[in-house]
């Protein structure tokens, strides 16, 4: 008994670990991605000179994150300005722990999921942190003691509530046609061809764009980035932060971002599910590859979006998520379970 | 033996952060003490099988409650509460009432105690097991709370709406 503990503990701590650091990468290199990108966008280079295609450019920032002076304000109710950061990054980190990347397999006879945690709430699981994530923004905003957080903590508040109803109901559709909260059983419900996927095969192809737009808007990304519009607002919530405490947003924006993607991959595209050929080395290897695959195509989304859409006025914010999401939403709950109701 | 250390530790951070509601000074501060009350809640939810009633405490509760709560509390820029010196009544009824409550739960704790009563992690919420519930069972009371929260939204529209 108290070596299969000990083996326990050892994976979850060994994925733990693992995970963390590729997700830390990942987000590193998706501000790259991002500034390379905006940068070819808009018709300019984006970084060269730090590295190969300024591949360094990521380290460079960090160390300089690290180095610089955190300026001391004396305004700030001090206890909740420290707090703010380590929320939102610790739960934006939190949430990836219940995503499934791949099939589960053996090492020396104890078998090992590709998951730190397979609870059979995941989904809702991945709610409860998004929705807690909303104070690290707002505490953010109210501790600086300054009217630009305030303004971009209030925004962030009213928009996150708002856009979190349409999020949670574009994903009851697939829910229904699943029969289960687990993001697992999501996952082995699809199956490896594009047109088995419950984007396709389900019919949730309104849903997945609901989820979409939501999903920008929960991560506070252009053209829902109201919290932080640099135009009116200097930086929004993080105006007063320098230093690691600002790089902690940036980072939890980022993190937030990966997790958004790794969902709507395991929710509406088959997750790891993708055509499995070849030697059995490289059919081991290959649903890991379509997973991180779908997740930089949604990177990539993100990325383009932020070059190319202006911002919405706040009316139209919240007009389009009470007017337009919302419905859409309630009718796709309605015209799935009626489906799903006939069919059976 | 994990679930007995897990229940005394979020019962007290339970406790504690009740406590700590009514003797912050300042609303903000009180809003999040509240908040790490319903986190807690949810976890010992959890540790009674109630894993959906636990999500949906975090969710409703902790996440959209709550946040409207600190929307309203930073809307108002409400600043550090005054203590009043507290009044007669409330010292006359209120220590007695508290005491005659706590001397109530631990009665029906002592008298129950023997029998086969709630266990830790020994029954199962599942979320079908609910969803049976509130869809066969209690059809009829469900539906009727949803109605009586529309009232409620409608009253609130009514009361808001500017006057033509």
């Amino acid at each position: 008994m108290p070596d299969t503990w000990f083996t326990f503990v050892a994976i979850t701590v060994a994925k733990s670990a693992i995970l963390l650091g590729v997700l830390l990468g990942i987000v590193a290199y998706t501000v790259w991605l991002e500034r390379k990108v905006v940068g070819h966008i808009q018709n300019r280079w984006g970084p060269t000179r730090v590295g190969p295609f300024g591949l360094l450019q990521p380290l460079a920032d960090g160390v300089k994150l690290l180095l610089k002076e955190d300026i001391g304000l004396s305004g700030v109710d001090r206890p909740l300005y420290i707090l703010a950061p380590i929320l939102a990054l610790g739960l934006a980190l939190t949430s990836i722990s219940v995503i499934p990347i791949g099939e589960s397999f053996t090492v020396r006879g104890v078998p090992v999921q590709m998951q730190i945690a397979d609870v059979n709430i995941a989904l809702l699981v991945l709610l409860g942190v998004t929705s807690i994530g909303v104070y690290g923004i707002a505490l953010a905003g109210w501790s600086s003691n300054s009217k630009y957080s305030l303004l971009g903590a209030l925004r962030a508040c009213a928009q996150m509530v708002s856009y979190e109803l349409s999020l949670g109901l574009s994903l009851v559709g697939v829910l229904i046609l699943t029969g289960s909260l687990s993001l697992r059983a999501i996952v082995n419900h699809q199956g490896e061809w594009p047109w088995q996927w419950n984007i396709i095969a389900g019919g949730q192809a309104v849903a997945f764009f609901i989820y979409l737009a939501a999903a920008f808007a929960e991560t506070n990304r252009i053209p829902f980035d109201l919290p932080e519009g640099e135009t009116e607002l200097v930086a929004g919530y993080h105006t007063e932060y320098s230093s690691m405490k600002f790089a902690m947003f940036f980072m939890a924006e980022y993190t937030n971002m990966v997790t958004v993607a790794c969902v709507a991959t395991t929710v509406f595209l088959g997750g790891w599910h993708g055509p499995v050929f070849g030697p059995a080395p490289l059919q081991a290897v290959l649903p890991l590859f379509w997973f991180l695959l779908k997740v930089l195509f949604f990177l990539f989304l993100y990325i383009w979006v932020r070059g190319t859409l202006p911002r919405f006025r706040y009316d139209q914010l919240m007009a389009f998520g009470w007017k337009v999401l919302l419905p859409l939403a309630i009718a796709n709950v309605l015209i799935t379970s009626f489906v799903v109701a006939v069919g059976t | 033996m994990l679930h007995q250390v897990l229940f005394f530790f979020f019962a007290a951070v339970c406790v504690a952060g009740a406590l700590n509601l009514l003797f912050q000074r300042h609303p903000i501060n009180s809003a999040l003490s509240l908040i790490v009350v319903m986190g807690s809640l949810a976890v010992l939810y959890l540790l009674l099988g109630a894993e959906f009633v636990a999500a949906i405490q975090v969710i409703v509760y902790a996440g959209a409650i709550m946040v409207l709560f600190i929307f309203v509390i930073m809307l108002l820029n409400a600043g550090e509460e005054e203590h009043a010196g507290g009044s007669r009544v409330a010292a006359v009824l209120g220590y007695p009432a508290v005491a005659l409550l706590v001397g109530l739960a631990a009665w029906s704790v002592v008298r129950s105690s023997g029998s086969a009563g709630l266990k830790l992690g020994g029954f199962v919420g599942s979320t079908e097991g609910i969803g049976y519930l509130l869809f066969r069972g209690f059809l009829l009371p469900f539906e009727v709370t949803s109605v009586l929260i529309l009232i409620a939204i409608m009253g609130a529209v009514v009361l808001a709406r500017k006057e033509d």
